[in-house]
């Protein structure tokens, strides 16, 4: 049951990131104005991001609507096609001659959605749609629904109650453990959860969310956690990727990202966050306004706008991300950290 | 501000019933509820507790003819419940006012943001057309929208999120209500516009003295706007109090059970104190306490009637028989 270093699947070992990505980039068009006859520039809901992702890590990906965090997660399962960049798995360049096909990747790639009734076909019971993904990948039917009732036992519903019946009479919660387990039935080795927990109640997240510790534990997994909510993200991650309008704008370990953020960004969703304490309500909100349109992103380091640091620098030259000195690994794209960028809170260029 | 001898709003054994050709839902079972003036009440409670329905009831805003409601809801000394339609449409809008958690759906696409708070003023109150657009634009200031000028010629597709539930915020406050029903209004927004609406609310309630009823599943939330918590489970209020003792020490084994199921900072790498089990079925008025099924504490005789609210304090109370019976243990 256990997938062990012994995984004939794990190519590059342990060393190796699981996951590699490289200027990552998707561009939706959007249809003209209301005639057709202008052409209206497309949404840049990814533009350009990397990072990797380490065998049996929490990577936590955290930005708000509109920053492009789950077309990311599409891209990286391929259920849609990016405009530029690569994505590796384990050293092999995903859709290439000499790499993986995106068949195989998604054998080793599974996805949770945040909608659990949409994510299940209505009209198969769930050991049904549970046994479907090994089933297509060649599993014979009885070893398939055999691999399907151990695994609502791994994902505690109890099989002899659960098998036959339809996503319909399931809570929330209970689907979307069928959907974990569905995701698990092909033995990934990444599982890339989007928002799977934030249409739960809090007192079921809290299940759901110790659920998803024991698996990855119990099934060496690799996660790819993202979510709006930063509490959620704390509790779970290893590493943390910020997002802002379809760029990365702070990578880091979890405790750099909430213990020192760097990017003014990072600081204002954390100060955004209600306090959780009656005697220490928030008293200002870190910003004004909503986030700009991925259509037109400000020129620049696009979060400037609303940026209360920003300086003439920050609209001529968008900064790229620069690793920080005295962490172990914190990365953010910010001229108030990269010296000698021009804005007046850089650090000098030190001699070394 | 000298305390209001009356309650504003005064909710006595609410029960609220749901029927189709399907099924039946007991959505609410026995809610009683004070507000006094000027005050913040946070109605906090997860999905199917009860807590929109409650909210929704004060305005009489279910589908009649599938609904049966019983009990009372005083409004200022007045019976929601027994009002007649054109008595209902005096008080939606001029006494009380509601803002929702979908912007987008609550106002009409077709018209302007101005020109529909103009109609809501002039259909309560006798002024004339430049009064009522005078009175929008005051509005729409009065909630920080910039250039509010060219915002009240806005359709309400042109507005981002965030600018959308301040013009909702104003055309609810459009006939100066005393009591506003706010319903999730900022579940859909993002971290950082989330909080900006908070404060606005939180400022606009000190400002004009009104009157709040918070609907969230959110602790955080409700923490930060409440000034008394009333926590639903299975269509009734389990625990009420003032803000800080329930947040501090919860009385209900429910209550306890949310806030140590709520994930924040400092609980990284530790198992997360889930409660077992799901929020019960409401096909049948409930027998028993509605929560026995997933209590930790619960005993054979919690099935036998459903409890009473019971005091913990002079300002607080909560629905289980074991209040007052030992003293609280500290949640482990």
């Amino acid at each position: 049951m256990r997938l062990r270093q012994s995984d004939p699947r794990d190519v590059g070992g342990p060393l190796q990131p699981l996951l590699s990505v490289e200027g990552l980039k998707k561009h939706f068009p959007v249809k003209g104005n209301r005639f057709g006859f202008e052409k209206s520039p497309p949404v840049r809901a990814v533009d350009g991001i990397s990072f990797q992702v380490s065998k049996g890590e929490t990577l936590g990906v955290v930005g708000e609507s509109g920053c492009g965090k789950s077309t990311m997660a599409r891209l990286l399962i391929r259920l849609i096609e990016p405009d530029e960049g690569d994505v590796v798995l384990d050293g092999q360049l995903v859709g290439a001659a000499d790499g993986i096909s995106v068949r195989e990747m998604r054998s080793q790639v599974q996805m949770v959605f945040q909608d659990s009734y949409a994510s299940l076909n209505p009209r198969l019971p769930i050991e049904e749609s549970i046994a479907f993904g090994p089933v297509s990948d060649g599993l014979s039917r009885r070893e398939a629904l055999d691999r399907a009732i151990d695994l609502l036992g791994q994902v505690g519903l109890d099989p002899r109650l659960f098998v036959h019946r339809y996503p319909h009479e399931l809570s929330g919660g209970q689907r979307q453990r069928v959907n974990i387990a569905r995701a698990l039935a092909l033995r990934p080795r990444l599982l890339i959860l989007d928002e799977a927990v934030s249409a739960l109640d809090k007192s079921v997240e809290a299940q759901v969310m110790n659920l998803l510790a024991d698996l990855k534990a119990r099934f060496d997994l690799t996660y790819v956690f993202i979510s709006h909510d930063l509490n959620v993200v704390r509790y779970i991650s290893d590493k943390v990727m910020v997002m802002y309008l379809g760029e990365v704008v702070e990578i880091g370990t979890v405790e750099a990202i909430y213990g020192a953020p760097a990017h003014p960004y990072t600081q204002a969703l954390l100060q955004a966050q209600p306090a959780m304490d009656p005697a220490n309500r928030r008293k200002k909100a870190p910003l004004t306004g909503d986030p700009p349109n991925p259509i037109a992103p400000p020129p620049g380091c696009r979060f400037h706008t609303r940026c209360q640091f920003a300086e003439s620098v920050c609209s001529r030259a968008a900064p790229s991300l620069e690793a920080l000195p005295n962490a172990d690994f914190h990365q953010a794209a910010c001229h108030m950290v990269i010296p000698g960028s021009g804005h007046s809170k850089a650090p000098t260029i030190s001699e070394s | 501000m000298s305390p209001a001898p009356s309650p504003l709003l005064s909710i006595r054994d609410l029960h609220v019933k749901f029927t189709s050709r399907e099924r039946t839902v007991h959505a609410v079972n026995g809610v009683s509820l004070d507000l006094a003036r000027g005050e913040v009440l946070g109605l906090l409670g997860e999905s199917g507790s009860g807590k929109s329905v409650t909210l929704r009831s004060i305005q009489r805003l279910l589908p009649p003819r599938r609904t049966s409601m019983s009990g009372s809801i005083m409004l200022d000394g007045e019976d929601v419940l027994q009002m007649s339609p054109k008595e209902l449409r005096a008080v939606r809008g001029s006494k009380v006012a509601m803002i929702f958690q979908e912007p987008a759906t609550a106002f009409d696409p077709v018209y302007t943001v101005g020109q529909q708070i103009c109609e809501t003023i002039l259909q309560h109150e006798d002024v004339s057309h430049s009064d009522a657009e005078k009175r929008a634009l005051e509005l729409l200031e009065l909630v920080r929208i910039p250039s509010a000028k060219q915002r009240l010629r806005a359709y309400p597709h042109e507005m981002s999120g965030g600018m959308r539930q301040r013009a909702m915020i104003a055309l609810a406050l459009s006939c100066r209500p005393s009591l506003l029903l706010a319903d999730e209004p900022t579940t859909a927004l993002d971290a950082t516009v989330q909080i900006q609406v908070l404060l606005l609310l939180a400022q606009l309630q000190e400002e004009l003295g009104l009157s709040i009823i918070f609907v969230t599943h959110d602790v955080g939330v409700a923490i930060e706007i409440s000034s008394r918590l009333a926590v639903m489970y299975g269509g009734q209020v389990v625990e009420s109090g003032p803000l800080e003792d329930v947040v501090r020490n919860p009385a209900h084994p429910y209550t306890k059970g949310l806030l140590a199921s709520t994930i924040h900072g400092a609980m990284r790498g530790e198992r997360l104190q889930a409660i077992p089990g799901s929020p019960p079925n409401l096909s049948s008025p409930p027998t028993e306490c509605t929560f026995f099924p997933r209590c930790p504490i619960g005993e054979a005789r919690c099935t036998h009637s459903v409890p009473e609210l019971r005091e913990v304090t002079p300002l607080r109370s909560a629905r289980c028989i074991k209040v007052g019976e030992r003293q609280l243990e500290p949640a482990e």
